[in-house]
């Protein structure tokens, strides 16, 4: 087998990088600086709105995880150019997991159950949501992710270095295993800090839709990232439109599974009509929500569908990336929905205006620290792998 | 030009034979190059970039599928409304006979049901089949098609079309075998 050239930044797109790090980490202080005005004013509008900023990157950096698991299992062209960018993106998991702390210390302004413990009929629930276990479990769930992230780092950063492929094997080993509880705990993850703003509704696709949601995201994400890169000598070559091809097909993919589980959910409780389920509903299809009902059946649905179902489009990064910041929107106002009108009352319904708007610093502020940390994280390595067996074949088929 | 008409009606084309993918690809750019349009390649296996070479850019089989998607998820949409809440009005638990979120599974299904049909037949009949005869079947050794020979025939309706001019031209990328193909 050959050996890849080892591909880095130039110093013209390095210096690009420094800036964006630069302007991404005072988003980020800015974002977050707002927030913790927001936290001092009215803390009750400021968790539910950190808490959509929060769940946004937290999609991302375990989507980016669970790809670079897939791309270990499977191999394919399309992780030439990607599987860097994953790997750094899964790292953010680590700032997030600091991130996660005013969640913690918020949880009885968020969560009606720390507040009242559920009882009579409800009672069941207390077990689980008890506010020691929860964060216990939170702490789990950031440790697992956490060590996963860091080993699928630093074996790849080790394949690098040595002709054998043993960090590579290793990695295959746990691929599978990895995957699987990765998106079990991502599941409980989604359930435990979205769902339980409701603990009386429950619903079994929802962490699976969340999860969908942030591979969506994370895939997004990718095609903005191969934009930025295909600017820079050297990567820009293995950006072939074939791949990119790919990586849109894959959005257009989960643009359809995102509806389908949203639509099942749906359907599923709407035609059961019963009393304890349709409440979820309704307080998200009145005081204003029901703009965003129609909004993302519309622009989180159908529009990308269309733009993507377009093949000379999806072999261009200006084309796809266009596509992915639009989705990423979409995506933004999918969790404000699902997370803002939680406590919409329904006797005199009413549109969280205060949540909304703070989403957006939330969504920046805790972007701006995932983007810095990420940026950091990709201009330490060669920005694709070396003698990594998947990488390699995907080349060498490629010829080059 | 008496002596090309009579070549279009009785010749199909210059067949040549390659051995190797990169031959044919190569000899086809060249007589895109050269000016040559009407032309076809076959191959037992697709060959990456030939369909380009010889100017073939787009076809129609992704207009059809999505024609045919648009058809079938209307014509189950309109099915099941017009059953449902005007000819047979039922009610099911109280709810309106509109009932569109019922409707949806049906619609997605017919969508994906047409959208594939269409899309299988679309490409049969775009490529022009059925069709029992084509004289590229008059060419030596053009069985080999299916299983390691890789040929390309510059066809008597370009314009450009001599017989003579095509088979010299063809000759320099030292095919396997050359032959006038009847019609």
């Amino acid at each position: 087998m050959s050996k890849p050239e080892s591909i880095s930044f130039d110093e013209a797109s390095r210096e690009k990088l420094e800036t964006l790090q630069r302007n991404a980490s005072i988003a980020g202080v800015v974002g977050l600086g707002v927030l913790l005005g927001a936290w001092v004013v009215a803390p009750s509008t400021f968790y539910p709105a950190y808490l959509i900023g929060f769940m946004f990157w937290w999609g991302i950096a375990l989507g980016s995880c669970g790809l670079v698991l897939l791309h270990h299992l499977v191999g394919g062209s399309w992780g030439v150019p990607l599987r860097r960018p994953l790997e750094a993106a899964a790292m953010t998991i680590l700032p997030l997991a600091l991130l996660y702390i005013p969640l913690a210390i918020g949880i009885q302004t968020l969560y009606p159950w720390a507040k009242h413990v559920p009882e009579g009929a409800h009672e069941h629930l207390s077990p689980w949501l008890d506010q020691s276990f929860f964060l216990g479990r939170a702490a789990g769930y950031f440790v697992f992710w956490s060590l996963l992230a860091l080993a699928v780092n630093l074996w790849s950063s080790e394949q690098d270095g040595r002709t054998d492929h043993a960090p590579s094997r290793r990695l295959g080993v746990i691929a599978g295993p990895a995957a699987v509880f990765l998106f079990t705990s991502a599941s409980f993850g989604a359930i435990d800090w979205v769902m339980t703003l409701e603990p009386h509704w429950t619903s079994t696709i929802f962490g699976a839709m969340l999860c969908i949601g942030g591979l969506l995201s994370t895939l997004a994400a990718m095609a903005i990232v191969l934009r930025q890169l295909s600017g820079c000598n050297g990567i820009s070559q293995k950006i072939t439109p074939d791949r990119l091809h790919d990586l849109g097909n894959l959005m257009l993919a989960f643009t359809m599974l995102w509806a389908y589980f949203s639509f099942s959910q749906f359907l599923i409780i709407w035609s059961g009509n019963l009393s304890e389920e349709i409440p979820w509903y309704l307080r998200r299809s009145r005081g204003g929500w029901e703009f965003f009902v129609v909004a993302l059946m519309f622009f989180h649905f159908l529009t990308p569908f269309f733009i993507l179902l377009n093949r000379e489009g999806k072999r261009r990064t200006r084309y796809l990336a266009l596509a992915a910041t639009w989705i990423l929107v979409m995506r933004v106002v999918d969790l404000t929905w699902l997370i803002a009108p939680a406590t919409n009352d329904l006797n005199s319904p009413r549109f969280a205006w205060g949540t909304v708007i703070l989403g957006i610093p939330a969504v920046v502020g805790v972007g701006g620290i995932c983007v810095a940390f990420f940026l950091s994280r990709l201009k330490r390595q060669p920005l694709v792998p070396l003698n990594d067996a998947n990488v390699v074949a995907a080349l060498e088929r490629a010829g080059g | 030009m008496t002596h090309h008409e009579t070549e279009a009606e009785t010749v199909y084309g210059i067949m040549a034979e390659f051995e190797h993918e990169e031959d044919v690809l190569e000899a086809a750019e060249a007589a895109y190059a050269r000016g040559y349009r009407a032309m076809d390649a076959f191959s037992p296996h697709p060959v990456e970039g030939l369909a380009e070479a010889i100017g073939f850019h787009k076809n129609r089989v992704a207009l059809v599928v999505l024609l045919g998607g648009l058809t079938g998820g209307l014509s189950g949409f309109f099915m099941q409304w017009y059953t449902a809440a005007v000819e047979y009005p039922f009610d099911v638990g109280g709810r309106p006979y509109f009932s569109w979120p019922a409707f949806i599974p049906i619609t997605f299904e017919m969508t994906v049901l047409f959208a594939a049909i269409s899309g299988v037949v679309g490409l049969i009949l775009l490529n022009g089949l059925p069709r029992p005869y084509h004289p590229a079947f008059n060419a030596a050794n053009f069985a080999t098609a299916s299983t390691d020979g890789f040929f390309l025939c510059i066809q008597s309706d370009d314009p450009m079309f001599e017989a003579e001019a095509v088979q010299a031209f063809l000759t320099e990328f030292e095919p396997k075998s050359l032959s006038v193909v009847p019609l």
